[in-house]
């Protein structure tokens, strides 16, 4: 089998801690965001300085997304939701689960990176998703 | 700075036309508007036209096809906000004195299916982050959360809507439907069920403005754009105006601030209002976000009647998106040509008795929103 490679490079990290987010942190503002960019997009003072985030978090808001999105190489249906995690930054991102009975507000999750979809030179490619805890 | 009027208005009804070209879409409506200010070549001295999936030149495409071409013409795109965008242009050029007139218009022919966005980049399609529904109904749980509304009240904002649509000749769906037919459509993302989401779709809308009076005059008392705000525009962290930030004020917040101080009124001066509907939760929150009623008071707003033709305050007359449908660079100006009927008393079966202010709001992609406030 080929090597997997990421969706796009910068977003994630994968070790013996487990999977977490890149995010950036402003030195001037404080701030974190995702992905992180070269220039903070709340203050524009550049030099963010890219910080782990993760694998821990809560879910804040899901939902299930049914029916192909244009582009998406993924299966469907797919989970999408808003997870806080620990270390002050919020994201939009996939969810694992489908089944919403299964989820709630404050649910602990954490951070998988796994093989979503298998490009076109028959390479797995490797995205970010939380799944519940 | 001087006053600007709405000399004229006009406007293609919204729905699908595969026989028409988009040019032909935006002719119509153009004609109308010029019709209705009495003016033709050489009667307006600059053109802006909102479109978000026109392409190169729509707007230039649209003046040739009539002759009328000649004038400096710009395309504006700012989401679906984009002919709020340009009319606030069209207003700025008319008050600095630059332009005696100028014509403002929007048109659109939407992509079938779940909208592509270049919004987006090709990993995020991939990744699944391009599912504009799923935003949505992120942000309908919030609403619902945070401002007691229940699954019945986002289906009553269909409902609302969809009845005033019925007295619409330019809306795309003119027919009622019932709460239970609203809960029992497709669920799309939920808790957006399928007649809780407006369509995307075809359509055209043209106004000019002017520094003379028209003779039933309607005065633009604002026209405001706001964007971008800091860290709300694209990452993961806070999509879609600030979905995951709370901290910051949202540009509908923005706009309809600084839009009041413009106009010298509050939100208790209005008489009628269209505004956001992309999806029923979207209305409630534009309710609350234009101060229509108290920040988490949404759900109450719709379960006393709120929005209805009749009440206090009606929203969305004209059966808003939900009923019209949605061609981006179209919606705000249909809202402003709709509103000038209002305040002209010509809107027929769905008139607002005796309406002297009245607001338009729309906000989309980028983290755009505009409020325009017109009145007599």
């Amino acid at each position: 089998m080929a090597d997997a490679r990421a969706i796009a490079p910068g977003l994630f990290v994968c070790d013996a801690d487990g999977a977490r987010l890149l995010a950036g942190l402003c030195a001037a503002c404080g701030k974190r965001h995702f992905p992180a960019a070269a220039v903070c997009p709340y203050c524009a003072v550049a030099g963010a300085r890219e910080v782990p985030v993760g694998p821990a978090g809560r879910l804040e808001l899901y939902t299930t997304v049914l029916s192909r999105p244009p582009g998406y190489r993924g299966p469907v249906p797919y989970g999408l939701g808003v997870v806080a995690l620990d270390g002050g930054l919020s994201v939009i991102a996939r969810l694992t689960e489908t089944d919403l009975s299964r989820l709630r507000p404050g649910l602990p999750m954490r951070l998988v990176v796994e093989a979503l979809f298998t490009d076109d030179e028959g390479r797995p490619v490797l995205s970010y998703a939380f799944q519940p805890a | 700075m001087r006053t600007v009027y709405v000399a004229g208005a006009g406007m293609r009804p919204f729905g699908r036309f595969p026989e028409l070209s988009l040019t032909a879409l935006g002719a119509e409506a153009v004609r109308a508007a010029l019709g209705d200010a009495g003016i033709g070549r050489g009667g307006f001295q600059a053109a802006f036209c909102g479109t978000v999936y026109g392409g190169v030149a729509a707007g230039h495409k649209v003046l040739t096809a009539l002759g009328l071409s000649g004038v400096p013409m710009v395309n504006v795109e700012a989401g679906c906000a984009s002919g709020g965008a340009a009319l606030a242009l069209g207003a700025t050029a008319v008050a600095s004195g630059r332009a005696d007139a100028v014509l403002v218009f929007g048109l659109e022919k939407m992509p079938r299916g779940m909208i592509r966005s270049s919004f987006f980049e090709p990993w995020r399609e991939e990744a699944g982050l391009a599912a504009t529904p799923a935003y949505f109904a992120l942000r309908a749980q919030r609403l619902m959360r945070e401002s007691e509304v229940t699954l019945e009240d986002l289906a009553r904002v269909s409902v609302k809507n969809h009845r005033h649509g019925v007295a619409n000749p330019y809306a795309m769906y003119r027919r009622a439907v019932s709460l239970a037919e609203v809960l029992a459509s497709a669920v799309v993302c939920e808790p957006l069920r399928l007649l809780m989401l407006c369509a995307p779709n075809e359509g055209a809308a043209a106004v000019v403005l002017a520094a003379r009076p028209a003779a039933r005059p309607v005065r633009v008392a604002a026209a405001v754009l706001r964007s971008h705000l800091a860290g709300s525009v694209l990452g993961e962290h806070t999509p879609l105006g600030g979905l995951t930030d709370e901290r910051v004020s949202t540009p509908t917040e923005m706009a309809a601030r600084a839009a009041y101080e413009e106009a010298g009124i509050g939100p208790a001066d209005l008489d009628l209002v269209e505004l956001q509907d992309t999806d029923a939760a979207r209305e409630i929150l534009s309710v609350e976000e234009l101060g229509l009623c108290e920040r988490h008071a949404g759900g109450r707003w719709v379960r006393d009647g709120g929005g209805e033709l009749g009440s206090r305050l009606p929203v969305n007359a004209s059966g808003g998106l939900l009923a019209k449908g949605e061609p981006l660079g179209a919606s705000a100006l249909a809202q402003v040509v709709e509103l000038t009927w209002q305040l002209r008393g010509e809107a027929g079966p769905r008139q607002v008795p005796g309406a002297r202010t009245a607001l338009a709001h729309t906000v989309g992609r980028g983290a755009n929103a505009c409020v325009v406030i017109l009145s007599r």
